[in-house]
């Protein structure tokens, strides 16, 4: 034995270290994989050792072979191992390897759980942070659930250490576990005001991030933050809250008016940039959410203007940056306002920051107007033309596009001028936005009806140099304008004044060289030109000219019915057949023009995008069912063809197969991709050749061949762009000189009266569009569905964390904990009550839907009782309007300070048996009070619950509750909570009871009925843990008493005794009902049956109101409503055997009457028994 | 809430990795790598954010990054995140008059005495101790530097007082010293003296 240790000694002295492991690396540069997967037999070895710091070593090492991107899962068990270690230092390091490589996926997770338990409860503070930290990053919802109730411990731990850790691990025990927000919250709350700062922090931190995405539920702890707000000189915690308030204002308006003054205080004075510029964007959020407007509020305008001008003009790029982004808000609810600085923002356009350049465009596309709109867009043309680099040179051209295009082309008023910018972009060479262009040369053609004489005499001559911008095809997006080009040519061929020279042009041999789907678009247009030319031609009976045009046709097409593209060679080859036998009934001098015009006859309309979508489902329709055998997975799918028509979206393809899933389908064109991909023959469309190649990284890198500009595309009778400009301005110098004379007419007519100061900017309205044009908005079907396309995603973890917070907090129609929201706690599972998971499953399965549905119920009719006594009515309100209370917060708090006196006089009145509480059980009753809320108590949450005394010395308390057990009828849990009363530590607890005939304490399997349990934690001075022991029992119509004894270590500094404590444990036949949801005609049936004994009670001189006493009969003794009516109610409840309890109450001047039903009388009298004693003692 | 914290160096490689989402190994290079070439190619003399790569995040992603000498420390955070309140993170900047608000860089300063690249790559795990006292579970944790610097302090002191990871191979030299090899035949020859060996282990 000693020998092997020595062995093991010796041969850990030739192991490597983390540093040996580093430096090896780099001494291995050229064959680096090879000596790291030496090194990684070598780490096999060593965790194949006993020796614990052998291993540690070995995990050490692979935590750094990880980051190089190496997989370590396979040593999932041997870091499991070193974390269970008792020392520090290894446990340290078992941790971090843990919450670098554990995930959702990794199975020996689910062994951890005990471990990180006994960490968390350790007595050394480390063991628990370390454990925390390294939880916060692997955690589970399985561990999430089991361990939340010790973390909820935690967060009221001695050392502000843990109690920060614990605070913000609960953020991500709620994303993982929803069901423990709401049982976790008033602690969670109680955080915010922490003396500890870090630990406030952490609070503010946690909830911030909770109110980011459901901020409704959190609106009430608004006075709350806004006291932290003016009080806090924590820099971070300021942030975080400010921005929190900028999530809430949308919410409440009212809010963000007391808001104003106090954050353009720290506007003013804080130094710090970061406050700064939060508080300038929170600014920002309360003015966008109040709308109407207040005198002053231009003002708080102009100092976020004037502040972020500051921002933007500073050297420091990253203040630049954030300027401009908080510019881009104030600019949706107020642009005039940023209007004014368009020179500063048009100046970072100028930037050599790409970033800034970028947030500057973004700005720009809000800041347009009728008015500067050809200015802005002038701009960005310039600085089209001396971008370097293409991607950003394809950020401005889909900026420009987006300019001019947004809502509806708005600010368009001369299209004239956008359709030669459309056709200027497309000088751009190796953008990949070709198809942006010409989808919006289509809209534009098709929507515009008045622009569409001049936009088919610009793609005329497009077609006709097509040839310049097809110079480096393969590679160039720019040749997609060709598409819209001859599309809208041959569409609307009326308006062409040489239709034969556009005719010929489509049919020139080069454009064979363009791709398919233009290629196409060519041939088809080609037939509607050839409509339109012999229209003309046999107009003038020059049937020669008809003939020959046909013979053009005959002469070209061929080369197209070669095409390997079947689309373009199938529309070939019908054209070239039509146009033959139109050649021949020509030859018969038949006219024939009005039949070839009919083939193309009618207009198409522009379809909304969303048309589609939005068409209602007639009923009898199932889209989801299959119209024939689904096809087998093998079938390799045809590519869809190009759509020909499709003018909105020319690379939109629609799935065939509707009903397969978005996964499926991901998958199916994944394995396409690659099958296209490795077939030679495979010709791929331009698009997508040009995306793949865009993916490739360092695109930059690769030299794009420029073509020579010098030469511009300045083809004759092609406008620039910046003639509009020009002639634009002259219009409008007119118009204004018209004006003018016009005003100074009116002047004189009007002489004497007040001047106006006129020449001033003109406004919006003033300006005219140059010709009137008529946007033909795009269709949607009849009876359109209204829809809201922007869902959430369902996937969404913080979807689950939309629980209602505030009837917790405060709130009249409050709603408790019920028993199946309450923090599962650990318990000791004796062998026989050990389920399947899946029956276990089941059965909680099975209970809480209905339960849910009677909350809703209990809640609407607490909601329609009368009004709560005066006091109480009178905080309620107080909580419900968190304006008020922040207005006058110091007078309120010493109203309130009264008011939480008063109430606590009167709960000590009302409570004798609460005084028993457990200490921060009783911390969370006054915070209930402090809310105002009188149901609170009477309602209590469970922490403030049925918990009574089982045993008390000068070390440790003990309180319990025992509740029934819902999946075994003949057993009830018994839920201790130990408290350590002292300094020391508390250890080796051991908890026994003597047992009786009809009850007994479940032991593990093998132990004698005389063994006691061992309690499964220790207890750190002044700590307290909960433990739940399982008793069977046999006969349940009578209460029941059993003797115990608790007996454990006190260990101080230099020694250890052993002490013990006598208890007795009390189960009333209360303890056996369990909260059973029943609905109204059930119940009825019940009581008709027959079968249940009648029993009566009367209660004297009950001062509460009835809900109150409604809500106490639920909570103490296990019951729920039924129905009620008026001060008369029904209630329900159910044994763990079975049994069904029914109760009819009914109240009337300060006498509360009972009948109850029930079919075993002897549990009733001791029910009855048991309600009469919790009303004798308020 | 912060998605992951990268250091890496001048040429993309990784020196601390820390994701606070799960992501598979060859991803996470993946994104390493990514986030490498998006930042390695701008100017020191720009802004240090960055609209997130495509790998990670998404358009509520943000990468926020500083440049030091040879080393890149990179934050992807969401817009829970103030943008200047993780610069000051990683390094105080935008502080002027409050001291509260203090850095990552500056504790890694502290507890290393002027932190330079080689620190990082021989001390990985203690840089990830430190990280852990500021950020945890993607959440900033600690933003006082003194308080930082004191656990991290006392938990190293821990450490020491248990031997530490190294203290092991030196006790087990030690050990081999101790036993005095030509002994220990001479021991067992003696025979009854040979009950000695086993007390060698001072384990």
């Amino acid at each position: 034995m000693a020998l092997k240790i020595v062995k093991g000694s010796i041969d850990r002295m030739f192991d490597k270290n983390l540093q040996d492991l580093v430096r090896g690396i780099r001494n291995h540069k050229e064959d680096e994989a090879k000596y790291i997967s030496t090194c990684i037999d070598e780490i096999k070895q060593e965790l194949k050792q006993d020796n614990i710091a052998v291993k540690a070593n070995a995990v050490c090492k692979l935590t750094y072979l990880q980051m190089l991107g190496y997989d370590v899962s396979w040593a999932a068990f041997n870091i499991v191992e070193v974390m269970s270690s008792s020392k520090f230092t290894y446990k340290r390091i078992g941790y971090l390897a843990a919450s670098q490589c554990f995930h959702e996926g990794t199975d020996v997770i689910m062994l951890t759980t005990n471990q990180i338990r006994k960490d968390l409860s350790s007595p050394n503070q480390y063991d628990t942070g370390v454990a925390l930290t390294g939880l916060s990053c692997f955690v589970t919802p399985d561990l999430a659930r089991d361990l939340a109730s010790d973390i909820m411990t935690l967060m009221s731990h001695t050392k502000p250490y843990i109690r920060k850790k614990a605070v913000l691990i609960m953020y991500k025990v709620f994303l993982k576990y929803p069901e423990s927000l709401r049982p976790a919250f008033p602690r969670l709350k109680e955080k915010l005001e922490d003396p500890d700062p870090g630990v406030q922090s952490a609070a503010v931190n946690v909830i911030c991030e909770l109110a980011r995405r459901n901020p409704k539920n959190y609106l009430s702890l608004a006075p709350l933050f806004f006291k932290l707000m003016t009080s806090s000189t924590n820099n971070w915690v300021l942030i975080k809250i400010i921005k929190l308030f900028g999530a809430l204002t949308p919410l409440e308006p009212r809010l963000g008016k007391k808001l104003i003054e106090p954050l353009t205080n720290l506007i003013h004075s804080t130094s710090a940039m970061s406050l700064l510029y939060e508080c300038v964007n929170t600014v920002i959020a309360v003015l966008i959410s109040l709308s109407s407007g207040m005198p002053n509020h231009s003002a708080s305008i102009q100092l976020c203007v004037q502040k972020l001008r500051i921002l933007i003009e500073d050297s420091d790029q990253n203040l630049k940056y954030l300027g401009l982004l908080a510019m881009s808000k104030i600019l949706k609810t107020h642009p005039k306002s940023v209007q004014s600085h368009k020179d500063l923002i048009l100046q970072c356009l100028d930037d050599k920051d790409e970033s800034i350049r970028l947030r500057a465009l973004d700005l720009l596309y809000g800041m347009v107007s009728k008015k500067n709109l050809m200015e802005i867009v002038k701009k960005l043309m310039l600085h089209v033309d001396k971008a370097e680099g293409t991607t950003y040179r394809d950020e401005l051209l889909t900026k420009i596009i987006d300019i001019c295009s947004q809502s509806n082309y708005q600010y368009i008023t001369n299209f004239e001028w956008y359709i030669s910018i459309l056709v200027e972009l497309t000088r751009l060479e190796g953008t990949r936005h070709g198809h942006l262009i010409a989808s919006q040369m289509l809209d534009v053609a098709i929507r515009v009806k008045a622009i569409r004489v001049f936009a088919v005499a610009q793609m005329a001559t497009l077609l006709d140099n097509g040839h310049l911008l097809t110079g480096n095809m393969q590679r160039n997006g720019i040749c997609e304008v060709l598409y819209a080009a001859a599309w809208i040519c041959g569409e609307f061929s009326e308006h062409l004044e040489d239709p034969m020279q556009t005719l010929e042009a489509m049919l020139r041999p080069k454009v064979a060289t363009l791709p398919g789907h233009i290629q196409a678009v060519y041939v088809q247009n080609a037939a509607k030109l050839f409509a339109t030319v012999l229209r003309k031609q046999e107009g003038t009976t020059d049937s020669l000219a008809a003939q020959e045009t046909s013979q053009l046709l005959i002469d070209r097409l061929p080369l197209f019915v070669q095409s390997a593209n079947l689309e373009v060679q199938e529309r070939a080859s019908c054209i070239l057949q039509l146009v033959k036998y139109i050649q021949k009934l020509q030859q018969k001098e038949v006219e024939v023009a009005e039949e070839v015009t009919a083939l193309f006859a009618g207009e198409l309309n522009p379809v909304a995008p969303k048309a589609q979508k939005k068409v209602p489902v007639p009923d009898g329709l199932d889209l989801d069912a299959w119209i024939n055998e689904p096809p087998s997975e093998s079938e390799s799918e045809d590519e869809k063809p190009k759509a020909i028509f499709t003018k909105e979206e020319p690379k939109h393809t629609r799935p065939r197969h509707t009903e397969v899933d978005e996964k499926e389908l991901a998958r199916r064109r994944e394995a396409r991709k690659q099958e296209q991909a490795n077939n030679p023959f495979y010709i791929k469309t331009s698009p997508s050749s040009q995306k793949v190649y865009q993916d490739q990284p360092g695109v930059e890198h690769i030299p794009v061949v420029q073509i020579d500009l010098s030469v511009p595309l300045k083809v004759p009778g092609m406008p620039m762009s910046d003639q509009y400009l020009k002639l634009e301005e002259e219009r409008r110098q007119k118009e204004r000189s018209e004006r003018k004379k016009k005003e100074k007419k009116k002047k004189r007519e009007k002489h004497g009266r007040g001047r106006r100061a006129d020449s001033g900017p003109e406004s919006e309205e003033d300006i005219t569009p140059a010709h009137h044009v008529d946007i033909v908005t795009e269709e949607m079907p009849e009876n359109a569905l209204p829809s809201d396309d922007d869902d959430k995603d369902p996937n969404d973890p913080h979807k689950a964390l939309d629980i209602d917070l505030d009837n917790l907090v405060s709130g009249s129609a409050s709603r408790p904990l019920t028993d199946n929201e309450k923090l599962p706690v650990r318990t000791h599972r004796p062998a026989e009550a050990v389920k399947s998971p899946v029956e276990a499953g089941n059965g909680e399965s099975a209970t809480p839907e209905p339960k849910k549905k009677k909350e809703k119920k209990k809640d609407k009719e607490r909601k329609e009782t009368p009004a709560p006594p005066a006091d109480a009515s009178a905080e309620v309100a107080a909580g419900s309007e968190p304006e008020e209370e922040s207005k006058s917060t110091k007078h309120k708090k010493k109203k309130q300070k009264k008011e939480k006196e008063e109430k606590e006089k009167k709960k000590k009145k009302k409570h004798h048996h609460h005084h028993h509480h457990h200490h921060h059980h009783l911390h969370s009753a006054d915070e209930s009070v402090q809310n105002g809320t009188v149901e609170e108590e009477e309602e209590p949450l469970p922490p403030m619950s049925n918990y009574t005394l089982l045993g008390e010395n000068s070390y440790i308390k003990m309180v319990y509750d025992v509740q029934g057990n819902l999946q075994d009828g003949s057993q009830v849990v018994v839920s201790v909570i130990f408290e350590n009363k002292t300094d020391h530590f508390l250890k080796s607890m051991e908890f026994n009871v003597l047992d009786s005939l009809n009850s007994k304490l479940q032991r593990p399997e093998g132990s004698s009925p005389h063994d006691g349990l061992a309690v499964p934690f220790q207890l750190p001075p002044g700590v307290s843990n909960e433990a739940r022991f399982v008793f069977s029992v046999q006969s349940i119509v009578m209460p029941q008493k059993l003797k115990g004894t608790l007996t454990f270590i006190v260990k101080t500094e230099d020694a250890s005794t052993h002490e013990k404590l006598d208890f007795k444990l009390h189960f009333t036949c209360t303890s056996y009902l369990i909260t059973t949801p029943c609905y109204s005609d059930a119940y009825a049936k019940l009581l008709e049956s027959g079968e249940l004994k009648s029993s009566s009670l009367k209660l004297e001189g009950v001062i509460m109101p009835f809900h109150h006493l409604l809500a106490r009969i639920c909570f103490h003794h296990h019951f729920s409503v039924v129905e009620r009516i008026d001060s008369c109610a029904s209630m329900y409840s159910r044994s763990i055997q079975g049994h069904h309890v029914c109760l009819l109450v009914k109240t009337s001047n300060q006498t509360v009457s009972i009948d109850a039903k029930c079919d075993e009388p002897s549990l009733l009298g001791n029910v009855l028994d048991e309600i009469k004693h919790t009303f004798s003692q308020c | 809430m912060i998605k992951a914290i990268l250091i890496f160096n001048n040429h993309g490689k990784p020196r601390l990795i820390r994701f606070y989402q799960y992501f598979a190994e060859d991803m996470q290079q993946q994104i390493i790598r990514e986030t490498f070439h998006l930042v390695s190619k701008r100017d020191d003399n720009v802004c240090n954010f960055l609209e997130g790569g495509s790998l990670i995040g998404g358009s509520d992603y943000k990468l926020i990054y500083r440049h030091y000498a040879t080393l890149y420390f990179v934050f992807c955070v969401d817009s829970s995140e103030s943008e200047l309140g993780i610069l000051d993170l990683i390094q105080k900047m935008y502080e002027k008059v409050c001291l509260s608000l203090q850095v990552f860089v500056e504790t890694l300063d502290k507890c290393f005495e002027n932190v330079c690249e080689l620190d990082l790559i021989f001390h990985m795990d203690k840089v990830h101790y430190i990280l852990q006292e500021v950020v945890m579970g993607g959440m900033v944790l600690e933003t006082n530097m003194n308080e930082i610097v004191a656990q991290v302090e006392l938990q190293n002191r821990m450490e020491k007082s248990e031997g530490g990871l190294s203290a092991a191979p030196a006790r087990a030299v030690s050990a081999v010293k101790n036993m005095n090899l030509p002994e220990i035949p001479r021991n067992i020859n003696i025979g009854d003296i040979n009950i000695k060996v086993p007390s060698l282990s001072p384990f």
